[in-house]
């Protein structure tokens, strides 16, 4: 006699609506969701399976007021994510998710919100923005430092831009090095942080980018007054199942799949000093 | 779905808890009790000899049990023996474990098929067969209540797991004797069963071959009321009583489970683990063996037409070196973290994420690791210098 | 042209200087004046007897390395509340990089030559002013090793 428990980790295949290319190895995949729309809520991930390849995790990019649309933002880095970028608008893409724990933009109503996001960290960082700026009004001062790699790897630019002219947003950006005609800050992330626009003791900071500069970013805001438990960092790890089950995602006690991926600093910041945890 | 087991750690009570009175069966009896299992749709799964061990199988009744034969274990080394009477459970534990019948070892999760741009995708499973486990022990049962909190009672409910679990009829064995690797008594886990189970016997040699059976479960009940045993008579229980008795003070090791979980939290650098990774070959053989370990991975696979794709789960380790990949490179690189990972995993994190210990003293990794690492050895050696720094000295 | 009488406050009022003695201050003050740059110009180059140390209050200076046939290579920007330049304190008190403003920009120039002299007259104002400048050279090196580990690259 068969439980009678469904498949939430069946596989969806979804239409490919639009390919963008951002930087030379960045790009977005518009997906078509189906009629219900593909909830999710800021710092959520799919489970993005290439037929025939693989599955990787990747964290939503779009805006979580457009559930119709399901957006990724990722770089070629291995098989799935070279194959995803070889799939052309038309075909399917396999979806299923959403998963994990989002940004705690509640926590910051009231309050100034600091973003500190390092390359493409920036993705699982947009869909905050996207709800920020929809509901302005309930924030205080909101700050954007972002550094990527050169000028040539800044992503939404234009968004940038707009969320600097026409929405209150101070948007720092930071390149690791740049060549002569870059009229911005050359410098790493964290040593935007002290002089940026913001009330530390009642502010809250989502970061997000490589753990080396989370963990030098996180440094420099509690060095500037930030409490501890008002900073959140998004964690990665290898993922299969993405429910907490094939064990592979364990950062110390806690699975990034269904613990994290955001997790407040303070709990995890013994462990992120940690070598090989 | 039966209740969970209580953590370890919380004192079990020393008598059985039988839902009817105890009757005693002879063999024959025992096999007939078994063959209305069968009869009923249930495949038996129990112990047998195979490969120069006693591992778990299909069986069609006491005749296929390991009758006669023991074995003697210890770190790194387990040979069969033969005893000197018929003993069909005499043995203490093997190779397998009990989870490999219903967190399957290879499972195939859908499969998907090309259509123009896109792909379909079906996960129809067939149904899987009615399980009879015949001789659980104890510590086994306590893993399979170990398990069942992962897969069942962990925010996620895994079909397959809950498909192969629902209606599996359990008969358990209280043990004769302590293997050498056995520390139950120190995790709270045996040797006596107390839960878990549908029936539970205990082998009776001295003044005839039989079993004291008792029930756990409604449907135990049934099973003995058909069995055509007799009431068992107080000088059988008081046996059985002892026999038990004297297994418990046999145990192979012991293991001193207070405050080990923030032991292993703060020991992260502790100068052992750099001492077990001059000797730990990272051949992943303890989670093979342990009841308790449930990592798994994922195969995604395609014949080569390129149409028809599979996904497949399967068993995985902790000590592999892609366990952790992520890309570039490993998080884990060196067999030094994937060990201190596992046993931290085992004995610490696990109290954190499933609220008991994932370790049942069954003593297998010690008997199955090649070259005997002991982790009732390790974790005296971390206790024993609490706060050790790194040597500054390079090896 | 400001008198040096007015630009105490101002020099008290950069970070650099916070909480610095107002005894000290007023020592420093004499190797002080008030510098403006246009979007392009440059603070100094490459090879030159390195004169001045600058306390940046408005605008963005881009250190810079050229190199022939390339655009020249920004190693880092230093912008408002921040310092640029440690040659003057170093012998043999040459350049290294070229420094541009990349936007207008207004700072203090101190007079590398007047600063040693002082600190040689007097320990203290030099163990006050060192204090200061090695804090700013660790968190320097600290971001320099930073962006050496380019953590944004692709790892192989």
């Amino acid at each position: 006699m068969l439980a009678a428990v469904p498949n939430p980790l069946a596989v969806q295949p979804r239409r490919i609506r639009r390919v963008v290319q951002e930087t030379h190895d960045a790009f977005t995949l518009e997906l078509d969701a189906h009629d219900g729309g593909h909830a999710f809520k800021p710092g959520q991930f799919n489970m993005l399976y290439v037929f025939g390849v693989g599955e990787v995790p990747i964290s939503v990019s779009g805006d979580p007021a457009q559930p119709r649309t399901i957006v990724h933002t990722t770089r070629e880095v291995g098989t799935v994510t070279r194959a995803m970028r070889a799939l052309r608008k038309g075909a399917a893409l396999g979806v299923r998710g959403p998963y994990g724990q989002p940004w705690p933009l509640e926590r910051a109503i009231g309050r100034d919100v600091v973003l500190v996001a390092g390359g493409i960290g920036l993705a699982p960082l947009r869909p905050v923005l996207y709800d920020i700026v929809a509901h302005r009004r309930d924030f205080g001062n909101v700050v954007l430092l972002y550094g990527a790699r050169s000028p040539e790897d800044i992503l939404f630019r234009r968004e940038l831009e707009r969320w600097r002219a026409l929405h209150a947003v101070d948007v720092s950006v930071t390149v690791d090095r740049a060549a002569g005609a870059w009229p911005g800050h050359v410098g790493v992330v964290p040593s935007l942080i002290a002089r940026a626009p913001f009330d530390p003791p009642n502010a809250v900071a989502l970061v997000c980018g490589p753990e080396v500069m989370m963990r030098f970013s996180a440094d420099g805001l509690r060095k500037r007054g930030v409490r501890a438990d008002a900073i959140f960092v998004a964690m990665e790890r290898n993922m299969k199942c993405a429910v907490g089950l094939c064990g592979h995602c364990q950062f110390g006690p806690f699975f990034v799949c269904k613990d994290g991926s955001v997790f407040p600093y303070e709990r995890v910041q013994r462990l992120l000093d940690g070598r090989e945890i | 779905m039966r209740e969970p087991l209580p953590s370890t750690g919380v004192a079990q009570p020393t008598e059985a808890s039988p839902t009817g009175g105890a009757i005693t069966l002879s063999v024959v009896q025992l096999d007939a009790l078994l063959q209305a299992v069968r009869a009923d749709g249930c495949q038996l799964v129990g112990p047998t000899v195979r490969d120069s061990a006693i591992v778990y199988g299909a069986i069609s009744g006491v005749g296929d049990l390991p009758a006669g034969w023991t074995e003697v274990q210890d770190a790194g080394t387990y040979r069969l023996q033969r005893r000197a009477d018929d003993a069909l459970f005499g043995y203490a534990l093997g190779p397998h474990a009990w989870k490999q019948f219903f967190f399957a070892p290879r499972l195939k999760l859908w499969q998907a098929t090309r259509q123009g741009d896109t792909f379909t995708v079906s996960d129809e499973q067939p149904p899987p067969p009615r399980l009879a486990l015949v001789g659980a022990r104890a510590c086994e049962l306590h893993a399979i209540a170990i398990q069942d909190r992962v897969f069942l009672h962990g925010g996620f409910v895994d079909p397959d797991y809950a498909a192969r679990r629902d209606g599996a009829l359990v008969i358990a064995v209280n043990c004769g004797q302590a293997g050498g690797t056995c520390f139950c008594v120190s995790m709270q886990t045996g040797p006596r069963a107390t839960r878990g189970f549908d029936l539970v016997l205990t082998e009776l040699l001295d003044g005839g071959h039989r079993f004291l059976a008792e029930s756990g479960s409604d449907r135990g009940a049934a099973l003995l009321g058909q069995a055509g045993g007799e009431p068992a008579a107080a000088g059988d229980r008081a046996a059985a009583d002892q026999i038990v008795a004297r297994t418990a003070q046999s145990m192979g090791r012991a293991f001193e489970t207070a405050g080990v979980k923030d032991l292993l939290y703060r020991s992260s650098e502790h100068p052992r683990w750099d001492e077990v990774a001059t000797r730990c070959l990272s051949c992943a053989n303890c989670t093979l063996v342990c009841p308790t370990c449930f990592c798994s991975t994922v195969e995604d696979v395609t014949d080569l037409t390129g149409d028809h794709a599979e996904r497949w789960r399967r068993w995985d380790s902790c000590f592999t070196q892609e366990f952790s990949y992520i890309h570039g490179g490993p998080v884990r690189a060196s067999a030094r973290s994937r060990y201190r990972q596992w046993l931290t995993h085992k004995l610490a994190s696990w109290i954190d994420q499933f609220g008991t210990s994932g370790c049942v003293g069954c003593g297998r990794c010690i008997t199955w690791c090649p070259v005997g690492i002991d982790l009732t050895e390790e974790i005296r050696a971390i206790r024993g210098t609490d706060g050790a720094a790194p040597q500054e000295e390079s090896r | 042209m400001n008198s040096v009488e007015t630009l105490e406050p101002i020099l008290s009022a950069h970070p650099f200087f916070h909480d610095l003695d107002p005894h000290y201050l007023s020592i420093i003050v004499g190797c002080a004046r008030n510098v403006r740059f246009r979007t392009g110009d440059f603070l100094f180059r490459s090879g030159e007897e390195a004169t001045q140390f600058f306390l940046i209050r408005a605008g963005r200076v881009a250190l810079e390395v050229s190199a022939p046939g390339r655009p020249p290579l920004i190693i880092q920007t230093v912008g408002e509340g921040e310092i640029l330049g440690f040659s003057w304190l170093i012998p043999p008190y040459c350049t290294v990089f070229d420094a541009r403003a990349v936007e207008a920009t207004r700072a203090i120039a101190l007079d590398g030559t007047c600063l040693r002299a002082k600190c040689e007259a007097d320990h203290s104002v030099g163990y006050e002013l060192l204090k200061r400048v090695a804090q700013i050279m660790q968190e320097r090196l600290q971001q320099t090793r930073l962006q050496l580990l380019d953590v944004y690259g692709q790892r192989t």
